[in-house]
């Protein structure tokens, strides 16, 4: 069996849209999961966070930064194209109930993985604020979509080009000042989720960060995706991916990241060779 | 000539030089000629013990005789009759604990060299495109077999056999389970349990790749959706030692590191596109089958030294003496009586040596072996920049923890009855799930039998 694009947009230079049929998954797809997919015969198993889905029509979307080799290539495929794998859905979905006031924190392409549990936390009937952060205006990913659906939204960027100019901590730092909130969702780039987390502590709000680590089955067979927390070791893939963002040890996390990366290099290397 | 007894048939092998920068077998495998000879030496012994310590019971004097009389095509249905698989337990049985450790003449030269015999025969029927022919009375009752591992495929073909319709899930994007990405392919070549893998289609078991009971579908609709389960889901959860400086990078689970190589062919790299970093100098810790599968790809990708760090040594090994011979010939070093204690990094979080403490051995445990005792203050370092850790696996988790209503002991391990029937009625278990970590032919043992009392269950409804 093999997954069809059924949508494909470019959304910036770099981050597009992919939405593919994959009825298993989005059968069964809950806020907060992710999927495993493998473009062809030769592919690497990758992670996705799940942004969109369709159960109905058997459909789930994603949106992707293309920075390595098998983003590249997946942003190279169009409509009508066939990918070789996808599994999912995987990871424990968010945990969705009425706490009352929830701030939303999302960067970069997490913007998008925010999207399906701000609609759930409003579905739940809590007020949802949402700050989202990029490093400038064209690099803002649905903004609109978030928009629609959550109670405020702040924008930031790290260069000003478009709502408040700096990181989302700022704002963030100010709202848990000046109100009472009961929970904190961050999803974005490690540090960000660092930093947040770094804000909230003292304040004493429960955070929730999703992590995005080295993954390969995303069944708990590897232990490649192990993070401390705690002090106490946990499978991203079984027993996340969200953790307690006050618990996770963040720069063990950056650090495990970096493992590939000059393997990344020569991959997209060896890519661009044959592309061109 | 018929040399009955006389010496074991030499098995030609590739060159260690040549071998060590590729992921071809091993072995060549007995050629016609050879085969033959080989067969010629068994002495017939009344009691066959080959076949009282074979887990599935393989009638292996029958298979011999007629491979000494050159009948290939019946020495192959012999051993189909007994075991699915043939050219993957003749390769990974660890032959010299059961059949041919028991072999008569093993008490002065090698047993009968079985295990190759019967990879021969099943080569040989592959090639000639010679399979079991049988005629299957179709029953109308659905049977799910969870996980495609060695377990879940003979439990499989024996449903098929008995008529039920029989769907197969695996999580992976393969099937096979540990024959895909643990054994590597110079141990098991990948087209090997490709074939195997296609006579199951062939029968008409409809394996769903990509589908992880659990996730995609809950198990209890799985129930709802058949007349019975079988549950093989293995033990590919990896052990950390629970060390300092696990969290650093160079630090590989076995199962890590095995995946990469096997399942997603990182060996191939760029070519492929999962990467693997493999350093100069590997330390790979525990000596079993899997730690010297994981010694011996790192050799291949080419580690300049390669360290098997063992807290017993290399007599207590677990592994198949035909792996540890071959790792040794392969420059692989054993290093015994030590256990590690603490990794050892740098400022940029990889791993660069490691402490371990010297180890004594002590009374014998309940594995029958002596027990590794710590030697006080004895800690020293060795540099190394992979450490890979081999120290066995826990059954699977995710299809477990998704399921409660399956009762399991404390180290997660399925409980069943002498029937391989689980606390809910029609549901049966067998392999690494309810061992906890063991061998392909138990595994294939427990197929078997939970194959029996599903049809068993199925015909009289008496599965408890």
């Amino acid at each position: 069996m093999k997954y069809k694009i059924t949508r494909k947009e470019a959304l910036n230079l770099e981050d597009f849209l992919v939405e593919v049929e994959a009825p298993l998954v989005a059968k069964k797809f809950k806020p907060g999961q992710f999927l495993i997919l493998r473009i062809h015969e030769k592919g690497e198993r990758i992670p996705l966070t799940i942004t969109d889905c369709d159960p109905k029509k058997g459909l789930v979307s994603m949106i992707i930064k293309a920075v390595g080799k098998t983003t590249s290539e997946l942003s190279k495929l169009d409509k009508g194209d066939l990918l070789t794998d996808i599994v999912g859905p995987l990871g424990n979905p968010s945990k969705i109930e009425k706490f009352g006031t929830v701030v939303c924190v999302g960067g970069g392409t997490g913007i998008a993985c925010l999207y399906p549990i701000v609609k759930a936390l409003k579905a739940h009937g809590n007020h949802v604020v949402t700050i989202i952060g990029a490093r400038s205006k064209d690099k803002l990913v649905w903004e609109d979509e978030i928009k629609e659906i959550c109670d405020e939204l702040i924008v930031t960027t790290d260069d000003g080009s478009y709502g408040y100019k700096g990181v989302v901590t700022k704002p963030l730092e100010k709202i848990l000042k000046s109100k009472a909130v009961d929970k904190v969702i961050a999803i974005g780039p490690m540090i960000m989720m660092k930093f947040v987390a770094k804000t909230t502590e003292p304040h004493g709000v429960k955070t929730v960060v999703s992590l995005n680590t080295i993954m390969i089955d995303g069944t708990g067979m590897c232990g490649g995706c192990r993070v401390f927390i705690d002090g106490k070791m946990k499978f991203t893939c079984i027993d996340g991916p969200e953790f307690d963002g006050h618990k996770v040890n963040f720069d063990e996390l950056m650090n495990r990241l970096s493992m590939f990366k000059g393997k990344e290099k020569q991959a997209m290397k060896h890519y661009e060779r044959g592309t061109k | 000539m018929v040399d009955i007894g006389g010496t074991r048939v030499t098995m030609r092998e590739q060159p260690v030089r040549e071998r060590i920068k590729n992921f071809h077998s091993v072995p060549f495998g007995y050629d016609e000629k050879e085969v033959v000879a080989e067969a010629q030496r068994c002495i017939m012994c009344m009691h066959a013990p080959c076949e009282i310590y074979c887990p599935v019971r393989l009638k292996i004097k029958a298979m011999i005789r007629k491979i000494a009389e050159r009948k290939f095509k019946e020495a192959f249905l012999i051993a189909k009759e007994d075991n699915p698989i043939p050219a993957i337990t003749g390769r990974v049985c660890p032959q010299e604990d059961q059949c041919e450790g028991v072999c008569p003449l093993a008490e002065t030269e090698n047993g009968v060299n079985i295990g190759k015999l019967e990879a021969f025969i099943a080569d040989w029927a592959m090639k000639k495109g010679i399979t079991e022919e049988f005629y299957i009375e179709e029953r109308t009752e659905k049977v799910a077999v969870i996980g495609s591992g060695p377990a879940g495929i003979s439990c499989a073909v024996d449903l098929r056999k008995f008529g039920y319709q029989v769907t197969m899930f695996e999580a992976l994007h393969e099937a096979g389970g540990v024959l895909q990405y643990g054994i590597p392919a110079f141990r098991l070549p990948k087209d090997i349990v490709d074939y195997e893998l296609s006579y199951l289609k062939k029968i008409g078991v409809d394996i769903q790749l990509n589908n992880i009971i659990g996730q995609n579908i809950r198990f209890s609709e799985l129930r709802e959706n058949f007349d019975a389960i079988f549950i093989g889901t293995g033990a590919g959860a990896p052990l950390f030692i629970g060390i300092e400086g696990e969290e650093l990078n160079g630090v590989y689970s076995a199962n890590e590191f095995l995946i990469r190589v096997n399942l997603m062919k990182a060996y191939d790299f760029p070519e492929h596109d999962t990467p693997i970093v493999c350093g100069d100098e590997v330390g790979v810790i525990g000596a079993g089958n899997v730690a010297m599968d994981a010694a011996r790809c790192a050799l291949r990708l080419n580690a300049k030294k390669v360290y098997i760090l063992y807290r017993r040594t290399k007599r207590e090994s677990p592994a198949r003496d035909e792996e540890v011979q071959h790792a040794l010939e392969e420059g692989i070093i054993f290093k015994e009586l030590i256990s590690p204690t603490r990794m050892l990094g740098n400022e940029k979080g990889w791993v660069t040596g490691i402490e371990l403490a010297k180890m004594r051995l002590g009374e014998l445990d309940k594995s029958g072996r002596p027990r590794p005792i710590k030697i006080e203050d004895s800690e020293f370092t060795m540099k190394l920049d992979t450490v890979v850790e081999a120290l066995g696996s826990r059954p699977n988790r995710l299809f477990l923890d998704q399921s409660p209503e399956l009762e399991r002991n404390k180290w997660g391990v399925l409980v069943v009855d002498e029937n391989l029937n689980t606390n809910i009625r029609g549901v049966f278990a067998g392999g690494d799930a309810i061992s906890g970590g063991a061998t392909v032919i138990l595994a294939l043992g427990e197929g078997r039998k939970a194959a029996k009392s599903i049809h068993k269950y199925l015909s009289k409804g008496d599965g408890k």
